[in-house]
């Protein structure tokens, strides 16, 4: 036997020559920590007046806990905020100069800064409070369809299909729970209804994509269209000649949760929804953890990371695939739920406004995971409230930028600005064997 | 990377790890198959919507609670029904024989093409993309954009008769042109997902122009969602003089002209051109494009940009030929149907021309039959998605018809070859 | 357990991969299956794991008749198959990859995993054959060697008796060779029935109890290990083969292409080639040698600018080349022929007309200005086919109907169609059958004695001694040695690839002539063939 010399190189860059060869660092956080740093210092720190305050409103209604209005010194404040903001792009700076990794809490920690800072401008000496609490419902209540819809994108991308029909499978849920509801004159059948239209979508998608192996995004958007197309014509015929019988409102009761419900700030926020809410919260956490930590779990990811591993290891990898779409269908059906029952509003034509695609973001944003998808769609949820928001209370800035706001973020984010995106790797490939 | 270090691929072994997604399945999907199956689709799809229409009538809804007693009159009312619309739909797309002048009587076809106009110019856009492998959702944004920048061209400058329009034409074409590139950009520098990106962007546009017409320059003291009325001098002259047909009320402008040497172009673009021959490359293979010398970078990105100005000039013959102002609701929902008139075109240019023109005709007399039958414009939505699904997928329209599978084409090489045989080959075969 | 197969047919289209093949394998036995390129092993073998459906034949596990509708249905009979490409989830731990499949639940509806017993059992056989495998490292992160043994895991934890291992040493050095070579005896000793199919006839002679031979699909003979392997090889390929090239000695003139302290880096920091020099003068060849995956691939995308350098040099003619791009690299007379012709070398819905100026198209006389003269590129391609006699209907059909070698030869008549002064190959000859490997290697030489600067990348020592003047030999990602085609001998560059550097490998061969010292090294009969 021979014993090789061992090696001279590989993960240790250092040449033979001496310096070493060194990946070039990549400023791209800090640079982004820095715009946002800048912004905070410019536009909001240095335009806050002198001695005036910002008031926050922190609950509303009664409560066992009622907190007062918060006044805080605005110029200082936002001084304090946004020089946090330099010292986390500096701290960035510094991390990456060293080869580390920014921490997510250090991502979160900047977004919060940053609007924090941002409100105390604009509340800055105006009569109008700051509504913390009804800004934080109101964001949740956004960010519904969009945590189901992101949790479908998870449950069929992580297998593999791109499911651009989001969209569609939300609004055919909305519909179906509508008119379940109204016809049945109960709004519970109404959530039975709507997962069930979201899977008929989904199951559509699964047979173009998987048996016919049709480009997936190409199905996708047609599935959109046609889903649109199908709503709006029974919303304009059957729908509205008789709205009493088949497009009623059938809302969804809040069922508020003993003590839960009663915290400062969450509770309210939180514990005080109607069962579909509630439901998200399980499907969430279930998702997560089913997701990394199951049977079913495994097997999807390892379907939608190398099929053709999967099935040299006896894993029907198709039907893996189409069990998925559907239940992905399914959870964006009961999302859909939301806009109707969930709302306690009747059907309207393409009342899903582009929700699904937003959702498509989210979970793109979330890396692929339940839970990163959730902070994603509450994002998207609060910075869209903000805008309503604050241009009821008479912004300095016009809504229609804050609203821009989110999708702005999400092209940085997709570009790598904010760190790598790596897609499940089989993503929108057809498996023949 | 359990995929590091492949020998060659041995015996008939396919290729084992996962590959990156490439164009050139896009593409094959969408310029493989013929005409008898695009002609069967649209009849299979006109059948779906006229069961949709029977469903929604009242009269034939009535008539099926005693179906079993009398199927006849559910029958009956359904043909009524069905036949009616699609009549309406008829007289409103090409011919109107009820009318009373010649003029009102072809007023229909005119129609058609004039919503053809943008349909066509929009879907070149997300056509071209296609043969680069991009997926062009943002047709939308594009025109949304190109609008902004020709309709403000088109009523805030005073210039003389034929510069003025020219400028107006250009300015939307720039803008559209940049706000593609974007994507396009950012696509070949980062790797970012142009249908990501550009449904983004799309909004971004809807929130801009939602923002913009409430600006002093574009709403002057007025209180409407819509600009100025753009100036005689910048818009599209109407083609149909009344010399030629008196008293006709046409509105078919010279945005035709516009759409026809658009296709011409992108005609020699994609076929002709050194171009085209990267971006078909590029759409094909990137690796090999790439390894050729072609900087794929800048191929998506001048790729995205002639989409966008395709998108942009199709915002033209909105506010300079139809609408003659700007409006929140310019681009419709036209950036959306570009899409389904590139697939249903198979992103050829003469192939977008003609499914612009049907789907123009679908829109056209889709307003005939709103009107008339109550029958609402939706159905054309239905039937326009069901065409095109059945398209990608054209084993399902032989099953449908049963229609003997075609001969497998011996293009395959062994190592692609597989076992299964049956419908999947079409779409599946290199 | 004993393996009979029966006639086994499997056909793809007009193709006949596998006509009626019958194979006997002993219980405990190691089983040599051998054959060339495409001779239809690969085939054989997913037939038997259940990832083909046969057109005909039989399979017998100990004289029972089984049929399987799915690898799971082989996985539950016992057999199990080491891929030549990894099965492997790269972003799963080495627990998750053997537990997929046949995943240890916790009891109760959930199915959540219980992934303590999988690292159990990863510890377990881990230390029953002495892997040395951390079933918590994430399995991209792992080296190929130890991808391989997760492999072995994940069939022995699913207590396979016969065990399939394709192609398994073409991306191992010769020690890690020597270390598989090992665990497969242990295994037989275990009593696990191994297939080992290969085309390395050294190391089918070193481990096998009995070889079967297939050529085009059928079984060609039976041989022992003691065989000769002139009588493996002719078994083999059919016909004596000689891949002697005729050629002249080099006249190398001045020195044309310089790499001076060139490094990559992966996109994960880690430098895949590692500060590498060399100089290739005009009218030599210069062949890069080396076990796949060694920084062969990266140097190669590195001088075209495929992939960019971290550091240090490239100059032909003395001109810098690091800052351009690829499009003015290629100007500047560089000729590429890629490794991967399939995916970078051809566009495949191209026509082989368009293919022929797929880097050209907007050079005169293919263009002028952004217009393209079609009848020019035809004009072109009637020339080129006829030169480089590419067997085609029509230049307007897509390459994609050609076969491999007529590819190829429509790549290096594209590139040679220009005046060169580099000559940049990565496997010209992979996959290709003889007489077009003879044909490649004619014009590679022919191109050589033009003046031109030529350097060869090939894993094939055959090859690498058939064409070289020079030779480098490459170890992950460092030149070990450059040594003269003269002085070269496979002893020694064998051990040169296993990254002994070159004198101690001249001593070291000298004096101890293992067996298995150059087990990488392929047969003299089968030329460019992996």
């Amino acid at each position: 036997m021979i014993s090789p010399v061992p090696p001279a190189a590989g993960t240790d860059t250092t040449g033979p020559a001496g310096t070493p060869v060194r990946a070039r660092a990549d400023y791209r956080t800090t640079v982004f920590y820095g715009l946002a740093a800048a912004v905070a210092v410019l536009l909001f720190a240095l335009r806050t007046p002198g001695g005036a305050d910002t008031r926050f409103q922190v609950v509303t209604g009664s409560g066992l806990f009622t907190v007062p209005v918060i006044a805080v010194p605005a110029e200082p404040v936002a001084w304090l905020l946004s020089l946090a903001l330099v010292g986390a792009a500096a701290w960035a700076g510094v991390l990456t100069h060293q080869r580390r990794r920014v921490p997510l809490w250090l991502h979160i920690a900047v977004g919060v800064a940053f609007v924090l800072c941002f409100l105390v401008w604009v509340g800055a000496g105006r009569a109008a409070l700051i509504p913390v609490t009804s800004l934080l419902a109101g964001a949740l209540a956004l960010s519904v369809p969009l945590i189901f819809g992101a949790l479908s994108g998870v449950v069929c991308e992580r297998s593999g299909v791109i499911n651009i029909a989001i969209e569609g499978q939300l609004l055919f849920g909305a519909f179906a729970a509508a008119v379940v509801a109204s016809r049945l004159a109960t709004p519970f059948l109404g959530l039975v209804a709507a997962p069930v239209a979201g899977a008929a979508v989904g199951a559509v998608l699964a047979w173009f994509a998987v048996r016919y192996q049709v480009n997936q995004i190409i199905v996708g958007v047609v599935l959109n269209t046609l889903i649109i197309g199908l709503t709006g014509f029974f919303f304009s015929t059957v729908l509205s000649e008789d709205a009493a019988l088949w497009n009623a409102r059938q809302p969804l009761g809040t069922l508020p949760i003993p003590l839960l419900s009663q915290i400062p700030i969450i509770g309210p926020v939180l514990f005080s929804q109607t069962i579909l809410v509630y439901l998200m919260y399980v499907l969430v956490v279930v998702l997560h953890v089913m997701l990394f930590r199951s049977r079913w779990g495994l097997r999807t990811r390892a379907v939608g990371e190398h099929p053709k591993a999967a099935d040299t290891v006896g894993i029907q990898v198709n039907r893996r695939r189409v069990a998925n779409v559907i239940l992905g269908g399914a959870i964006a059906g009961l999302g859909g739920a939301f806009f109707t029952v969930g709302s306690g509003l009747a059907f309207g034509r393409e009342m899903s406004a582009g929700q699904g695609f937003i959702a498509l973001a989210s979970m793109i944003l979330g890396r692929w995971s339940p839970f990163g998808a959730v902070v994603a769609a509450l994002m998207f949820g609060f910075s869209r409230n903000l805008g309503n928001v604050l241009s009821t209370i008479g912004a300095p800035v016009p809504s229609e930028m804050l609203l821009m706001l989110p999708y702005l973020i999400t092209i940085f984010a997709v570009a790598g600005l904010v760190g790598r995106i790596r897609p499940p790797a089989a993503n929108g490939q057809p498996y023949v064997k | 990377m359990s995929s590091q270090g492949t020998g060659p691929d041995t015996d008939q072994d396919t290729r084992s790890a996962p590959q990156p997604a490439r164009g050139g399945d896009v593409l094959r999907e969408i310029v493989t198959g013929n005409a008898v199956i695009s002609v069967l689709a649209v009849v299979v799809a006109m059948a779906v919507g006229g069961v949709l229409i029977a469903v929604a009538d009242s009269g034939v809804r009535g008539s099926s609670t005693y179906f079993f007693a009398r199927p006849g009159d559910t029958l009956v009312a359904a043909w009524r029904a069905v036949s009616g619309a699609y009549v309406a739909m008829f007289r409103g797309s090409v011919y109107d024989w009820q009318a009373a002048t010649f003029a009102a009587q072809v007023k229909p076809l005119t129609e058609s093409v004039v919503y053809a106009i943008p349909l066509i110019l929009a879907g070149l856009g997300v056509a071209i993309a296609f043969r680069a492998g991009l997926f062009n959702i943002g047709a939308q944004g594009q025109i949304i954009v190109g609008a902004i920048v020709a309709s403000y061209v088109g009523f805030a400058w005073d210039l003389p008769v034929v510069l003025h329009l020219l400028l107006a034409v250009l300015g939307g074409l720039l803008a559209g042109a940049l706000y593609g590139a974007i994507p396009g950009i950012l696509k070949g520098r980062t790797g970012a997902h142009e249908v990501i990106v550009t449904i983004m962007l799309n909004y971004i546009a809807l929130y801009f122009i939602s923002w913009i017409l409430k600006q002093q320059a574009f709403n002057p003291g007025r209180t409407g969602q819509r600009s100025p009325a753009v100036e005689g001098s910048a818009t599209y002259p109407l083609l149909v003089p009344d010399l030629l047909v008196p008293g006709n009320s046409f509105r078919l402008h010279a945005g035709l002209l516009v759409a026809i040497l658009a296709t011409v172009f992108t005609w020699w673009l994609l076929e002709r051109s050194t171009l085209g021959f990267e971006i078909r490359a590029v759409g094909a293979n990137q690796h090999a494009a790439r390894t050729a010398g072609m900087s794929v970078a800048r191929t998506l990105a001048l790729t995205m940009a002639i989409a966008g100005g395709m998108a942009g000039l199709a915002a033209t013959a909105q506010v300079l030929g139809t609408e003659r102002s700007l409006t929140a609701g310019v681009a419709a929902s036209i950036g959306f149907d570009a899409i389904t008139v590139a697939l249903l075109g198979r992103s050829r240019p003469l192939g977008t021309f003609l499914a612009g023109l049907l789907f123009g005709a679908l829109k056209a007399g889709g307003f005939l039959m709103q009107s008339v039958t109550a029958t609402p414009i939706d159905i054309v939505l239905v039937v326009q998605s069901v065409i095109v699904l059945l398209i990608a997928a054209p084993p399902l329209v032989r099953s449908i018809f049963r229609l003997p599978a075609p001969p497998a084409r011996r293009r395959r090489r062994p190592r692609a070859a597989r076992p299964a045989g049956g419908p999947s080959q079409e779409v599946t075969a290199p | 357990m004993k393996l009979e197969l029966r006639g086994i047919t499997k056909t793809f289209g007009s193709l006949v991969a596998n006509d009626r093949i019958d194979l006997v394998v002993e219980p405990g036995e190691i089983h040599a299956l051998l054959g060339e390129n495409g001779a239809g092993k690969s085939t054989l073998m997913n037939v038997l794991y259940g990832l083909y459906e046969p057109d005909g034949g039989q399979i017998l596990l100990d004289e029972q008749p089984v049929t399987f509708d799915g690898p799971g249905d082989a996985v539950a009979a016992g057999i199990g198959m080491v891929h030549q490409h990894f099965m492997l989830v790269p972003v799963f731990t080495v627990a998750e990859s053997v537990a997929l499949g046949h995943e240890p639940t916790s009891t109760g509806p959930a199915g959540l995993l219980d992934l303590q017993s999988a690292r159990r059992r990863v510890r377990e056989i881990s230390e029953r054959f002495g892997f040395d495998v951390d079933p918590d490292a994430v399995v991209e992160n792992l080296p190929v060697g130890v991808q391989q043994r997760v492999e072995i895991i994940k069939a022995l934890a699913r207590d396979a008796r016969v065990l399939i291992l394709d192609e398994p040493t073409a991306v191992l050095t010769p020690q890690e060779t020597d270390e598989l070579i090992a665990i497969m005896n242990e295994l037989k000793q275990a009593g696990t029935t191994i297939v080992f199919i290969t085309h390395k006839l050294r190391e089918v002679r070193a481990v096998a109890d009995r070889i079967t031979v297939i050529r085009r699909g059928q079984v060609v003979g039976e041989a022992s290990p003691e065989s000769t392997e002139a009588e493996l090889a002719s078994l083999m390929v059919g016909r004596q083969v000689s891949l002697a090239v005729d050629k002249r000695p080099a006249d190398p003139r001045e020195a044309v292409f310089v790499v001076e302290d060139l490094s990559v880096l992966s996109p994960a920091g880690t430098a895949v080639v590692d500060r590498v020099s060399f100089t290739v003068r005009g009218g030599e060849v210069l062949c890069v040698a080396g076990v796949q995956g060694n920084g062969q691939t990266e140097l190669a995308e590195a001088v075209l600018g495929l992939v960019p350098a971290a550091h240090g040099r490239i100059l032909l003619d003395g001109s810098e080349l690091s800052r351009l791009a690829v499009r003015d690299r290629l100007r500047a007379g560089i000729g590429f022929v890629p490794e991967d012709r399939s995916t970078d070398g051809v566009v495949s819905s191209f026509t082989v007309a368009e293919n022929l100026v797929l880097d050209l198209y907007d050079a005169a006389p293919f263009a002028r200005g952004p217009a393209m003269s079609p009848a020019r590129v035809h004009d072109n391609a009637q020339e080129r086919t006829a030169e480089f006699d590419v067997r085609l209907t029509d230049v307007q059909d897509p390459i994609s109907t050609l076969s491999g070698g007529n590819a190829q030869k429509v790549v290096l008549a594209r590139e040679l169609s220009r005046p060169l002064r580099l000559l940049l190959a990565s496997q010209p000859t992979r996959g290709l059958d003889v007489g077009s490997i003879e044909f490649v290697h004619r014009r590679i030489i022919e191109e050589r004695d033009k003046g031109t600067a030529v350097v060869i990348v090939s894993t094939e020592l055959d090859e690498v001694l058939a064409l070289a003047d020079r030779v480098a030999v490459m170890y992950r990602g460092t030149v070990v040695g450059i040594v003269d085609a003269a002085d070269a001998d496979r002893d020694v560059l064998g051990l040169m690839m296993a990254g002994v550097p070159l004198e101690e490998a001249r001593q070291e061969a000298s004096r101890h002539h293992s067996s298995l010292g150059e087990a990488d090294l392929t047969a003299g009969s089968e030329g460019g063939l992996t």
